[in-house]
């Protein structure tokens, strides 16, 4: 991890838990981490997305990972950890966020010749948001697309997003 | 030193788009036929200030076209003109190429020279074309023409008797700049007069007593010098005359001699140059300027009161805060009081800024419709009502591109051309309407037409057609109509068969929604049909009545609630398993239970005693079931769709005074929801009686 070699294609990385499994989000996306609070719930939303939270002033939404990828949903409790993201929208404007992990992991420096894509497999739609995988210390640590996961998984406008790019 | 002319330009730039304005519907006005002095007059204004603007900034593309649309408004002045429809027309265009030259300018960038071009010489044509008075010279007339017999000689300079009037340094004007500006062009020399100053005593010190006679020995077009005084020709006797050296004619002397009798070209000539020059100079680029308001100094005097209130309340308060005791507690709260209605009125008086009359967004219809209405071959008239309705000036902004759509669809799929309404009894003439007026906590715009109306068969037809509805469904003629405005009845094949309407009006009212606002339609066949837009009156802060449901406290804006009733049992009835009405007066009204809509809370069995609070949306009621009536407050409305996205019935979130986040409902759409939710609910209960 010392290595400085090929800047450009390395990337850091910062993971969580969520039910025993390792998952990681691009640092460059994480604005900061919090601890869980309540959340006013909103109406006619999916239960995945528990509610919005008062962030300084803005209110962004929190979202359940492990209800959105159909992972047995927990009571958050004080090692439970909300990783605010902070995405690029289609409108060009900041999109804020929360998602709300098991506990937080590590940071890693991982190159480019390192990820492995994820297999096809069909009718898994959580895979979908998997970019890339990754092997550290024998374990497998799961790369997350988060601007698909976010506007395609979340949001759910998948059209919009794929004109956005 | 050179004046830093770059921080006008932005204001510059907003009001040669109010004159433009202006004198669009000034010319609107001549095109009625009738020569009002008054009306011209402003034109008149309009085009000389910007022309002089233009010429202080160096747009002399600009400056140059419009001067000989002012001569021509000068001609039409003085009564040696008329106003027929083609010099009317012909204004107008101008209008749309000087408006197309600053818009180029404003961003920085050199307009297109054709059109304008081709405009002026079409200018020139009609203002040559008067026989009652010979083309006069575009210079002006405070300039005399150099005499024929002297274009032999050589121009070696000017001689300038520059007089000001006393006032000229009260229209902010200041010789000395002028001056500086000359010198660019050549060594000059200047020759003061001292001689109209008045004794120590009688002297003002803002006027200007001083003459002067200016000398430039330079070779230049005798435009180059008038540009420079353009601004202040009407304050000041300017007279230049050229200053000849005796010498043998010359070859080059026959292009001196087309340039003179030909000053328009050679205006634009000048201009060029000078241009290059200021190009040359190494002028930094400055970022366009930022949106900007106009705001009366009353109204900035009232909030400037506002805070100084607020800061002898917060002293009084911080004092009692240093030292507090019990004795001090009612004084404290009194205090808090005065704070809080310091805060308030500040917030009024701020918010007050961002109002301004809707008439700022109609303005611009009557040019529509006159140009629209030609191209149609339809008579049109466009009547406006409440113009003086003051708005959020970012809703405004907002609503005008689908104010735009629905006038052009009215004018152009609505009314019925000449021929057909006579047969059908109407007058020659369409009628389109707009207007705007408040009710309650919005405000709303209508937008009308005397047409042909919507036919709701044709409608019903093509939307089973494309799926939306079945054909068993039941549907209002305010159901029928609103599925015009469904995305997927946006497409060109469906305009032309039915009786118009269509096109992108699911854009329309996506747009009107995205503001928290709604959209309705009426329509009569034969006789016309009303686009009634809601708005709410501004984006930012509503007055909210809290209240309870289950667990949830949601926010209603204030004013939509029209009052709040424990229920009666003798009053609830129920229509079928799943619609509750309650009669309050003689007015049945359908309750709406959160638990259907929302999903929130328990869905009582016995509302006896529940608590109803009756909403208006239009001239719809609706009585929303809820656990308890909280507090009222003040709430600052924090958009979902930031972050999140758009929820039906729920207009944004805010921040209470404990940090929490709260839900502000949207009524328009809870009254939506209300009935997907009857629907549901009553199918939910179907299959409940069928399992048990």
């Amino acid at each position: 991890m010392q290595t400085v070699a090929s800047q450009e294609s390395e990337t850091q990385f910062l993971t969580f838990m969520l039910a025993g499994e390792e998952y990681g989000v691009d640092i460059l996306k994480v604005q900061e981490l919090r601890g869980w609070e309540n959340v006013t719930p909103i109406p006619s939303t999916p239960s995945y997305v528990r509610g919005v939270i008062n962030l300084r002033g803005i209110v962004i939404p929190i979202v359940d990972l492990r209800d959105r990828f159909g992972l047995e949903v927990v009571q958050p409790g004080p090692t439970t950890v909300v990783i605010i993201l902070k995405l690029e929208s289609k409108e060009s404007k900041e999109r804020v966020m929360g998602i709300v992990t098991d506990a937080v992991s590590e940071v890693y420096t991982l190159n480019q010749s390192e990820l492995r894509p994820p297999p096809d497999m069909e009718g898994s739609a959580t895979i979908d948001f998997v970019k890339d995988l990754a092997t550290i210390d024998d374990k497998m640590v799961i790369l997350l697309d988060i601007g698909r996961l976010v506007h395609e998984g979340i949001l759910g406008d998948k059209e919009e997003s794929a004109l956005a790019e | 030193m050179s004046v830093d002319l770059d921080q006008f330009k932005g204001i510059f730039f907003e009001e040669s788009f109010e004159n433009l304005e202006a004198m669009e519907a000034g010319l609107l006005e001549l095109s009625e036929g009738e020569i009002d002095l008054e009306t011209v007059n402003t034109i008149f204004r309009g085009a000389h200030s910007i022309k002089g603007g233009g010429a202080a900034f160096g747009y002399v593309l600009v400056s140059s076209f419009t001067h000989v649309m002012e001569e021509l408004l000068d001609q039409m002045r003085n009564g040696e003109r008329e106003a027929d429809s083609m010099s009317v027309n012909i204004l107008l265009e101008s209008v749309d190429v000087i408006r197309g030259m600053l818009e180029a300018y404003q961003e920085e960038e050199e307009p297109d020279e054709e059109r304008p071009l081709k405009l002026k010489a079409q200018l020139e044509a009609i203002r040559d074309s008067s026989d009652e008075k010979p083309a006069p010279s575009a210079a002006g007339d405070s300039v005399t023409e150099p005499d024929t017999d002297t274009q032999n000689d050589e121009l070696t300079g000017w001689g300038i008797s520059f007089v000001p009037h006393v006032d000229l340094l009260l229209t902010g004007n200041d010789p000395s700049f002028l001056f500086r500006e000359l010198a660019e062009l050549g060594e000059i020399q200047l020759e003061p007069d001292v001689s109209g100053i008045p004794a120590f005593a009688e002297m003002v010190p803002d006027h200007c007593y001083l003459s002067w006679n200016i000398k430039i020995n330079a070779a230049i077009e005798k435009e180059q010098i008038s540009e420079i005084f353009e601004w202040v020709e009407d304050e000041c006797d300017l007279d230049i005359q050229p200053v000849y050296k005796k010498k043998e004619r010359r070859a080059d002397d026959r292009r001196a001699e087309d340039r003179r009798s030909d000053d328009r070209r050679s205006a634009d000539k000048s201009v060029d140059r000078r241009q290059g020059s200021r190009r040359g100079g190494g002028k930094s680029k400055v970022p366009a300027p930022a949106a900007t308001i106009r705001v009366s100094t009353d109204r900035i005097d009232e909030i400037i009161d506002m805070v100084g209130e607020l800061v002898i309340t917060q002293s009084m308060l911080s004092q009692l805060g240093e030292d507090l005791q019990l004795e001090g507690l009612d004084r404290l709260r009194e205090g808090l009081d005065q704070l809080e209605r310091n805060s308030r009125e500040l917030q009024e008086g701020v918010m007050s800024i961002r109002m301004q009359p809707i008439s700022f967004a109609f303005n611009r219809f009557p040019r529509m419709v006159h140009d629209v209405s030609e191209k149609l071959g339809k008579q049109i008239r466009l009547d406006t009502k409440g113009e003086d309705t003051e708005m959020d000036k970012m809703v405004m902004e907002k609503i005008n591109d689908p104010l735009v759509h629905l006038v052009r669809n009215s004018m152009d799929h609505g009314l019925e051309p000449p021929e057909e309404r006579i047969e059908a009894g109407k007058s020659e003439e369409g009628v389109v309407c707009l207007s705007a007026f408040h009710q309650g906590s919005s405000i709303v715009v209508e937008i009308s037409d005397d047409g042909r109306g919507l036919s709701r068969e044709k409608i019903v037809a093509k939307a089973v057609e494309r799926g939306l509805v079945k054909e068993s469904d039941l549907l209002t003629d305010e159901q029928a109509f609103r599925l015009l405005l469904e995305p997927g009845f946006s497409t060109a094949e469906v305009v032309s068969d039915l009786s118009g309407r269509g096109v992108g009006l699911d854009v329309v009212r996506k747009n009107i929604e995205s503001l928290g606002g709604s959209i309705d339609i009426r329509s009569v066949l034969g006789e016309g049909s009303t686009f009634t837009i809601r708005l709410p009156l501004t984006l930012a802060v509503l007055d909210g009545q809290l209240m309870r449901v289950g667990e949830h406290t949601f926010i209603l804006p204030l004013n939509a609630i029209v009052e709040s009733l424990q229920m009666s049992p003798e009053f609830i009835s129920g229509v079928g398993a799943n619609t509750e009405l309650y009669r309050l007066r003689d007015e049945y009204i359908p309750i709406l239970r959160f638990s259907d809509v929302f999903n929130v809370g328990e869905r009582l069995k016995n509302l006896e005693n529940a608590l109803l609070v009756v909403v208006e949306w239009g001239e719809k009621h609706v009585g929303l079931l809820v656990d308890d009536l909280l507090g009222q407050q003040q709430v600052v409305i924090k958009s979902l769709e930031t972050n999140y996205k758009r929820i039906r019935g729920v207009s944004g979130a805010t921040i209470l005074g404990d940090g929490t986040v709260s839900m502000i409902l949207d009524v328009a759409g809870l009254v939506e929801l209300s009935n997907v939710g009857r629907e549901t609910a009553s199918a939910k209960a179907l299959e409940h009686s069928q399992a048990g």
